[in-house]
């Protein structure tokens, strides 16, 4: 444990370079999620196409994936977040999707009635009442996302995972602790965050 | 590209049938022994709802621990090798068998077990009966998730010494080898969407016909 | 046939007991309906005849036997179970829900196929058609028919019913209680009913208990009940109108008196309830003339006759 307080730092950037690229992807992720659902609510065709490619997507595993991306685009951050975008979708789309499809039907009918239109609409009773759920899916992107960006420091990516590896390769049982339990917890305490904010959402809307 | 990773594959059979062995050896047994923990302890804390809050919290937590690190966490207290890899993935299978499994007991009518109570049936035959097949798509669902998660973390293992295709992968990273690379690469990923599909028809079989949606 | 003796059950933490205790009896082939406010003990003091609910005290008696001594699951076998929510598998077909007791009991195949039919029949659905569909593709009403089906299918002596046609609609609430009481008449059951609603319970109990807080405030007649309540909170309970519920039991022949009668008087059928015919003589009408099967005038009706026929008997 000494090791941990001499080398805070190294872990401290680390943990950061995890968050970064975390973040980064899952807003990529949403921006591209967010049409997507919007249209796959409204279309059921649309719905079942985009779940299935997603989903097929979010099947392959993270290493392979990563691996397969390399003559590609090569190693890097960008490798990590074309990948965790990739996992991302299918969660994303769907909740978005559900979450405005669960609007109550009259709810919507007397926004029209009152002369909102279709973008209003949207922006102002629809996404708002599918908030919870859309939380609840960035919620399990998040977790993914983090998950994978562990994975990801194998392709030069950073983040919490060279510590993993690094500690492994010079058999340094401090530096894998490290890196493993600072991924646990930051995953535990996004999870519970965003479920908290899940909860309040759903308590404000009455769901 | 392909064709020089279906060289190197064709020219390297021991060593590729070896990985694919031991990475379904890997995944089948974690999955079977998860089941075997998994189900039957969702069952009990359906039934005790004391144990209930208690394991559908840890489910919870357990799913959102990211597969490397809890692989990378056995490592120092079990080593290196096949069974530590079986322990980690094993772990990682079990929340989201419990999870699923819990939610299809949950979403048996209250109304209907007490009906089937009122009629005569034991404990047993209503387990049997009426909440089994009423949760076996779910518990299904279950299997399915966790199926594909134990192929991919299998995959992890390499980095644990546990063997399977993740050897191909990460020697081919290393060395920059291209050819190897995907002889890892895309057999596991036909392997883990092979998996998906099956327990998928699998789910869509056992749904009860009164029960599919229509 | 059923006998409760001094039964008490409290549950745990609860400041006062559910059912206080209670002593009814229950002859054979008769219809006990328990009603009472929420809360009474009406459901608790139900589910304690097949063991639902473990009595506190007391002593229940099935058909002479102790139920204590028997063991549940064999004493629900034998008894006939319907909830409000009916509780239909909806894994298996109407069929194989009607099935399930008999199953469960051993029958052989060919028997329960043939009385799932005829019960299927009884209920009024097609035996070849709808006995292979699914539960949620039915009805309220028809779901509840088959709930009474499934009840019926071992043909058990005794049947017990929570509510059963609570959550229908009232044309099939109104529907499914003539039909019930149509069945009734072929079968002989002995029948313990529990609802909320008065009028329900004075057009299909034998004899009513009124319960309020764990214990029977008077447990009578439909007639008795009503001409005669107990106390206030049973009057008040079976409502206002009470006369007029009365009279609603009560049918013309019985009543009819010889009286003049003008030459084209409204005529009414013997088993006109009375209170139909007070609406009709209030609407604008002196007298009115009852007719038998025939169509023969047997008697008279008028305001003063319906008034005397609810006065005590000797008045």
């Amino acid at each position: 444990m000494s090791w941990v307080a001499r080398n805070w730092d190294q872990i401290a950037l680390a943990l950061m370079q995890h968050v970064g690229i975390s973040l980064a992807a899952l807003a990529i992720a949403f921006v591209i999620a967010l049409p997507i659902g919007v249209w796959a609510a409204r279309n059921a065709r649309v719905e079942a196409a985009a779940i299935a490619i997603a989903g097929f997507l979010y099947t392959i595993p993270t290493l392979a994936f990563l691996a397969l991306l390399i003559p590609l685009v090569g190693l890097g951050p960008a490798n990590a977040i074309i990948a965790m975008v990739a996992f991302s979708l299918v969660v994303l789309i769907r909740n978005i999707a559900t979450g405005i499809r669960q609007v109550p039907a009259e709810v919507v009918d007397s926004a029209r009635g009152m002369g909102m239109a279709a973008r209003q609409i949207l922006w102002r009773v629809e996404l708002p009442l599918a908030l919870p759920l859309i939380v609840a899916g960035l919620r399990i992107a998040a977790v993914t996302v983090i998950s994978v960006s562990v994975v990801a420091a194998y392709v030069n990516a950073g983040g919490l995972g060279t510590l993993i590896f690094n500690g492994i390769a010079t058999d340094h049982p401090p530096k894998i602790w490290s890196g493993a339990l600072a991924a646990c917890a930051l995953a535990i305490a996004v999870d519970a965050s965003l479920s908290a904010l899940e909860r309040r959402m759903r308590r404000e809307r009455s769901l | 590209m392909f064709l020089d990773a279906w060289r190197y594959a064709a020219s390297h059979p021991q060593a590729f049938w070896t990985a694919l062995g031991v990475h379904v050896l890997l995944s089948a047994a974690a999955l079977a022994i998860a089941a075997g923990i998994a189900i039957p302890g969702a069952l009990a804390a359906h039934r005790r709802p004391a144990w209930s809050a208690w394991v559908t919290n840890g489910a919870n937590i357990g799913r959102t621990l990211p597969s490397l690190a809890v692989l990378a966490l056995v490592m120092p207290l079990l080593g290196t090798g096949f069974a530590p890899s079986l322990f980690a993935l094993t772990l990682l299978a079990l929340p989201p068998i419990v999870q699923n499994t819990l939610a299809g007991l949950r979403s048996v009518d209250p109304d209907v077990v007490d009906a089937a109570r009122g009629m005569g049936m034991a404990q047993r035959e209503i387990l049997r009966r009426v909440e089994m097949p009423i949760a076996l798509p779910a518990v299904f669902a279950g299997l399915r998730t966790a199926a594909v998660q134990v192929v991919s973390g299998a995959v992890l293992a390499a980095f644990i010494g546990g063997g399977g295709l993740g050897d191909f992968i990460t020697a081919g990273i290393a060395m920059m080898a291209l050819p190897q690379l995907l002889v890892g690469a895309i057999p596991v990923t036909l392997l883990a969407l092979g998996v998906d599909y099956a327990f998928g028809a699998a789910q869509r079989r056992l749904t009860p016909a009164g029960l599919r949606t229509p | 046939m059923i006998l409760l003796e001094r039964v008490r059950k409290r549950f745990a933490g609860a400041s006062a007991p559910a059912v206080d205790d209670v002593s009814l009896e229950v002859a054979r082939g008769e219809i006990c309906v328990l009603i009472g406010p929420s809360g009474c003990g009406k459901t608790t003091t139900m589910r304690m005849i097949n063991r639902m609910i473990e009595p506190d005290g007391g002593r229940i008696l099935v058909d002479g036997r102790d139920i204590a001594q028997a063991d549940p699951v064999e004493l629900r076998r034998g008894i006939g179970y319907v909830i409000q929510q009916v509780g239909l598998f909806p894994h298996q077909t109407i069929a194989e829900n009607i099935a399930t007791v008999p199953r469960l009991l051993g029958w052989a195949p060919a028997r329960i196929a043939q009385r799932v039919a005829a019960l299927l029949a009884l209920v009024h659905m097609d035996p070849a058609r709808d006995g292979r569909r699914y539960p949620r593709a039915l009805s309220g009403g028809q779901k509840q028919r088959i709930g009474v089906a499934r009840a019926l299918a071992a043909d058990p002596p005794v049947l017990l019913m929570d509510e059963p046609f609570g959550a229908l609609d009232p044309l099939t609430r109104a529907a499914l209680q003539d039909e019930f009481l149509r069945l009734l008449r072929e079968l002989s059951k002995t029948i313990v009913f529990v609802t909320h609603d008065i009028d329900e319970a004075l057009k299909l109990g034998t004899r009513i208990a009124v319960m309020r807080a764990g214990r029977v405030l008077q447990y009578d007649t439909p007639a008795r009940l009503l001409a005669q309540p107990a106390d206030a909170f049973v009057e008040s309970f079976v409502g206002g109108d009470r006369a007029l519920k009365r009279l609603g039991l009560m049918t013309a022949g019985a009543h009819a008196r010889a009286l003049h009668l003008p030459e084209h008087a409204r005529r009414v059928a013997a088993d006109t309830p009375l209170r139909d015919a007070l609406s009709l003589l209030l609407d604008d009408a002196a007298a009115l003339a009852v007719t038998d099967a025939q169509g023969r005038v047997i008697g008279g009706l008028s305001l003063e006759t319906i008034r005397a026929a609810l006065a005590p008997p000797g008045a």
